[in-house]
């Protein structure tokens, strides 16, 4: 992409390593030797196999769980812990049952101090941008799935990330809400101008999203190959080029998730 | 063109006309309803076995009998709240000042209770050392039954006040604590992941996202526990206090005044199912989120 004339990179990771270590087992190597860089404003996918460790990355980006080895940097600071600037939606919304739609896109507002209508203000923007302005004062529970995690976007967006990440946020939803979501994912990422780093499965949704996507391998998980996706979006499912694209993650996922079964038997 | 065409006439939408919707209404009356049959009907038995002479007026009153000469009954009611006091013939004031004592116990035990216990269980779940020290012992006496410690309050607290609500606060504490810390180690680790991301500190994170978080179990534990509560508080007043709704109880049985106890036990049932109704309302109002649970009269 031509988003050169870069200064620092949003995320730096060098060299990061986890490994797990359960009690009374044998500890696992769950990533090792990662080493990439994510620019700013760049929509980054992290494609792997399950149990590949992409979304213990995210944990590690997001500061919720620390290195093995390695440092990781945002906007040249090292990760130690979590911050507002870096916000993480899960597969679930985990909206708060107990609060109102508007008073949870709020929540972080309210923990940092913002007074109530400023808050009521900045809630009100947010659940516009995201298509929800007539569902201020509703409960978590009176909206539908995808409605929910476009709630859970606005509460990470009130703190103006500069990193958006996301844990199979669509993983849950039904297959036209998913591409529907897919859309608006996109049109959020040009509004607000985060970089997104987006873990998923789903070889389509990494085609139909990424400025780069950063293949992994099966556990451990290390970077297989990084792939730049060079299609104009919206990304036309019919152009042959976007065929080429699923073939090859096809056939590098294939391979990980033969070697993955392999190994689980030989255990 | 084909039948799916758009006819070139459209109906105008019929307005729907907003209809006050009957139903909530009419299940509520259905509910009292049966709430009066199956009262009837366990009344009923009672006055034909009176009847037909089965059972003895004298042991066994039956409701016409126990509810006829209510002024008379209510002279063994006293204004004061004092200890075996001779009944200076307080009529309905009375009445409702002894109910008013015996509720007033109840609620304080029960607030205290769940209040320490949240308390309690919360330190344990995260102080590892007050978790060391206190566990083993709350497990030793938890199960020990409340009417047990009955003696030991009256040994350490004296007649009065205070070891009923002693009693009462014993049979929710411990049911609290324990639920507390299971309750805590339940709330979905991502609740807490956003508190963090939001920037909130430990303190924050837990009365603003733990606390909220458990509150409606915790809330059911109370439910559960209220008519031990009601149970507890009784027999306190028989033995430790002197006074209110156990005490007529017991001078009930000791003047040999069946109509007495089958009049209190009329008004402890009354406040047992009001004060669950009451509790239940507070859920509603306190606790929206959680969906209404059935299972009520009202």
């Amino acid at each position: 992409m031509s988003r050169s004339v870069v200064t620092r990179p949003a995320v730096a990771i060098r060299n990061v390593s986890k490994v797990w270590t359960p009690e009374g087992r044998s500890p696992v190597n769950a990533l090792q030797g990662l080493d990439f860089d994510v620019a700013p404003g760049e929509f980054v996918v992290l494609l792997g196999p399950s149990g590949c460790g992409k979304s213990t990355l995210l944990y590690m980006i997001a500061g919720l769980e620390a290195t093995t080895s390695g440092l990781i940097e945002c906007d040249g600071l090292k990760v130690e812990e979590p911050s507002a600037e870096r916000g993480l939606i899960f597969q679930e919304a985990s909206l708060f049952p107990w609060l109102t739609i508007a008073d949870n896109v709020a929540f972080g507002l309210s923990i940092q101090g913002v007074l109530p209508v400023r808050r009521r203000e900045i809630a009100i923007e947010m659940l516009r941008r995201v298509g929800l302005s007539d569902m201020l004062d509703k409960k978590p529970d009176e909206l539908s799935g995808g409605m929910r995690q476009r709630a859970a976007c606005a509460r990470a967006l009130a703190m103006k990330p500069k990193v958006l990440m996301m844990d199979e946020p669509f993983a849950a939803l039904d297959v036209q809400t998913r591409a529907r979501m897919q859309d608006f994912l996109l049109q959020i990422w040009r509004d607000s101008g985060a970089s997104v780093l987006l873990v998923t499965h789903s070889i389509d949704e990494a085609i139909a999203l990424a400025d780069r996507v950063i293949v992994f391998t099966a556990r451990p998980g290390r970077v297989k190959t990084i792939v730049p996706i060079d299609l104009p979006r919206p990304r036309p499912t019919r152009d042959a080029r976007y065929h080429e694209y699923r073939d090859l993650f096809t056939e590098l996922l294939a391979a990980e998730v033969e070697r993955a079964f392999a190994e689980m038997e030989a255990a | 063109m084909t039948t799916l065409d758009t006819p070139t006439e459209i109906m105008p939408p019929v307005e729907p006309r907003a209809r006050p919707n009957f139903a909530p209404l009419l299940r509520q009356l259905a509910g009292i309803g049966w709430a009066i049959a199956s009262i009837g009907l366990f009344a009923g038995i009672w006055e034909l076995l009176w009847y037909f002479e089965l059972a003895n007026p004298l042991l066994l009153p039956p409701p016409h009998l126990f509810l006829a000469d209510i002024p008379g009954t209510l002279k063994y009611f006293d204004r004061s709240d004092r200890i075996g006091s001779v009944a200076s013939g307080g009529g309905f004031g009375a009445l409702l000042i002894t109910m008013g004592w015996t509720t007033f116990r109840v609620v304080f035990g029960l607030t205290l209770g769940f209040v320490l216990g949240t308390a309690v269980g919360a330190l344990i779940h995260y102080v590892r050392i007050i978790r060391n020290l206190l566990l083993p012992t709350i497990l030793l006496l938890a199960p020990v039954s409340p009417v047990a410690w009955l003696p030991v309050a009256i040994f350490v607290f004296g007649i009065g006040d205070v070891p009923a609500i002693f009693l009462v606060f014993i049979t929710v504490f411990f049911a609290i604590t324990l639920s507390t810390g299971a309750q805590i180690a339940s709330v979905p680790k991502n609740y807490i992941h956003v508190a963090r991301i939001m920037g909130a500190n430990e303190r924050k994170t837990f009365w603003r996202v733990i606390l909220p978080a458990i509150l409606p179990s915790l809330f059911m534990t109370v439910r559960l526990n209220l008519f031990g509560a009601w149970m507890v508080v009784l027999i306190a007043e028989a033995v430790g206090v002197g006074s209110g709704l156990g005490q007529i109880t017991t001078m009930a049985r000791a003047t040999f005044n069946s109509k007495l106890v089958f009049f209190t036990m009329a008004i402890i049932g009354l406040l047992g199912f009001l004060s669950d109704w009451g509790l239940r309302t507070m859920q509603r109002k306190l606790l929206w989120w959680v969906a209404p649970n059935q299972g009520g009269l009202l």
